[in-house]
């Protein structure tokens, strides 16, 4: 039976959803060495809808590219040990300083050296920047149709993809020709949890500039086992305009950053005393905060 | 041409609130750097828009009205409103921060390679000066937004490109008419110059809209629940508060994704913003995140057992203790002192 190509977009972010106390640093910056670094919430969303598509349809493969430091490989090892095929990881100096543009520019390229695909799928959007612009621009610089805040994957034939969505007040149920990208809302389902094969099979895959800087000789390992060599693309390998990667193809500019301190005002403090509670809805009634 | 554009979101001839309070501040926008308000209607049916938008200050009305083009979809919108800023050169294009406008906006900004920032709180004029050539800039937007999950408000400026597009959430911005008799005039996109049927390969095949059941947004009272409030079960005091008081329940990113309440209570950065009389967060520490959502409440009562959490510095009043022994005694002694 024949599959489909899936290509799962995915980001490694600082967990910025439960920052305690000493997130921030006493110069009221962000202190980002305590906030681990964890697959983009909604990626996974997003490659439990790939893994979902490839259960139905086998001999489907998926391939997880991903954008970032060479850490970042990270993220493409956890969707191997859940299912991923393998992944690409793009990483360059080049690219440091992109804003949405810049990135959906040097994704796409690395997207066209992987044509032809059925579909992209990526999640709606990362808890780092809450942008959701990296998806509909991605399927804009490859010409191809989006369909965003997808809930589920209904269903996949040789020319179509039904998807249903979740909107503000409702839903919607598409059809949208292939190849397309997809965007999933964190009201999908969540993504299953590891397979204990696939982690042993893939626990040594790493990039070439990962096995550079480990003292093991997983180079012979690899050797035997393809599979375990995780690509890495530098601006060497996309055929880029260098104008428009990084901070030059970047037309939005930080111009300041404030870290946001809470300002302080007169707080009248109560216990839960009953004494203090009645005086309270007291003076609350009397006032017509409320009643 | 110095425009402000605001694209309109329209459902059974109604413009969307967040369309609406765009209007608003596009036409303050629009008056500091000496330029017009447009308004671009786009969908099926839009005889009757003109009179709801022009109050707002709308100059120049732009329609596209084609049975094809409502329910939305993205290409046809997309390549009608970008060819549109091809013509028009607009300095500032508003969206609103929806499925519709983050859907639409970064399609139209990759289209024109131009910068976009999603999800402003705050949109401002002023000047800039780049620090790489120090090539000065006048009247530039400030396009204001929480980042790094909101631990930081970053200001944003596109030198270079235009439009300087931004979308902003429902809610953030007041709305407020201009004058009744505000009239502009409306110009027809020719959409037969700029679609093919190939831009409509993608089919709404179903749609249910349900209005949302709970409005949060428009509550005088929010009783808002946070993690600390420590499980589902114990979100019942925050109804029955509620209740009592005649507001509606609230839930922090945290307390939702715990499941302790609905994704459509959810109040925040990522979730509805509220301006209510009075605020009182239940077991919420105050992540700024969080903040961001409420910041503007007249009134803010912090119920939590830790005296030293953030909220508290942003409270009016703080209560120290347990959520399943105040609130009982606040229903307690407000039953006893309402007449």
């Amino acid at each position: 039976m024949k599959g489909y190509k899936i290509i799962v977009l995915a980001k490694q972010v600082p967990d910025t959803r439960n920052v305690g106390k000493d997130a921030m640093k006493a110069d009221g910056t962000v202190n980002r060495a305590v906030l681990p670094a964890i697959f983009n919430p909604e990626d996974l969303n997003a490659l439990e809808q790939a893994l979902s598509i490839k259960d139905r349809n086998p001999g489907s493969t998926i391939t997880v590219v991903t954008m970032g430091p060479s850490r970042a490989a990270d993220v493409i090892r956890e969707a191997m040990f859940r299912g991923a095929d393998d992944g690409v990881l793009i990483s360059d100096r080049a690219f440091a300083g992109s804003d949405t543009l810049a990135t959906s520019y040097t994704i796409s390229l690395a997207l066209k050296k992987l044509m032809p695909f059925d579909i992209v799928i990526c999640g709606r959007q990362a808890i780092d920047g809450d942008t959701a612009q990296v998806g509909p621009q991605v399927a804009e610089k490859l010409g191809i149709a989006q369909v965003t805040y997808a809930e589920d994957v209904i269903a996949v034939t040789d020319t179509d993809v039904q998807i249903k969505r979740r909107l503000e007040r409702g839903i919607e149920i598409v059809s949208a020709p292939k190849p397309v990208l997809i965007t999933v809302h964190s009201s999908a389902p969540d993504c299953r949890v590891r397979n204990t094969k696939l982690t042993m099979k893939y626990k040594h895959a790493k990039t070439a500039s990962e096995l550079q800087a480990s003292n093991e000789d997983y180079e012979s390992i690899q050797k035997a086992r393809p599979y375990l060599l995780i690509n890495e693309w530098s601006v060497a390998n996309l055929d880029a305009e260098p104008m428009k990667l990084g901070l030059n193809g970047s037309p939005t500019k930080v111009k300041a950053i404030q870290n946001v301190v809470l300002t302080a005002k007169d707080t009248v403090a109560l216990t839960s005393s009953d004494g203090d509670i009645d005086t309270l809805m007291l003076e609350l009634i009397d006032n017509h905060t409320i009643g | 041409m110095n425009s402000v554009f605001v694209y309109c979101e329209i459902e059974d001839g109604i413009v969307a609130d967040v369309s609406l309070e765009l209007l608003t501040k596009g036409k303050k926008l629009a008056t500091q750097i000496g330029g017009k308000l447009e308004a671009i209607a786009i969908g099926s049916g839009l005889d009757k828009i003109g009179a709801i938008v022009y109050p707002y200050g709308v100059d120049v009305l732009h329609v596209a009205d084609d049975k094809r083009l409502f329910p939305f979809t993205t290409v046809p919108h997309a390549k009608i409103v970008a060819e549109l800023f091809k013509a028009e050169k607009p300095e500032i294009a508003l969206f609103g921060a929806t499925s519709i406008g983050r859907d639409l906006a970064p399609r139209v900004a990759s289209t024109l390679q131009c910068g976009l920032t999603a999800d402003c709180t705050s949109l401002e004029i002023g000047d800039h000066v780049e620090p790489k050539d120090k090539k000065e800039y006048k009247g530039l937007l400030y396009q204001i937004r929480p980042a790094f999950g909101g631990n930081i408000i970053a200001t944003i400026v596109n030198p270079e490109t235009r439009p300087q597009m931004a979308t902003v959430r429902e809610g953030v911005m007041k709305k407020e008419i201009l004058d009744e008799k505000y009239k502009g005039v409306q110009k027809n996109i020719d959409i037969a110059g700029i679609l093919v049927d190939v831009d409509f390969a993608v089919k709404v095949i179903e749609r249910h809209i349900e209005k949302s059941k709970v409005n949060i947004k428009g509550a005088a009272i929010v009783v808002c629940g946070g993690y600390g409030v420590g499980s589902k079960e114990n979100f019942k005091f925050l109804y029955e508060l509620a209740e009592v008081l005649g507001g509606e329940v609230g839930g922090s990113r945290a307390a939702v994704d715990a499941g302790y309440c609905e994704h459509e209570r959810q109040i925040g950065q990522t979730g509805v913003t509220v301006r209510p009389k009075l605020y009182i967060a239940c077991g919420i520490s105050g992540a700024v995140q969080h903040t961001a959502g409420m910041a503007e409440s007249s009134m803010v009562i912090s119920i939590n057992t830790d005296p030293k959490a953030p909220i508290n510095t942003i409270a009016d009043y703080t209560i120290t203790g347990e959520i399943n022994e105040v609130i009982p005694k606040m229903i307690k002694y407000y039953k006893k002192n309402s007449k």
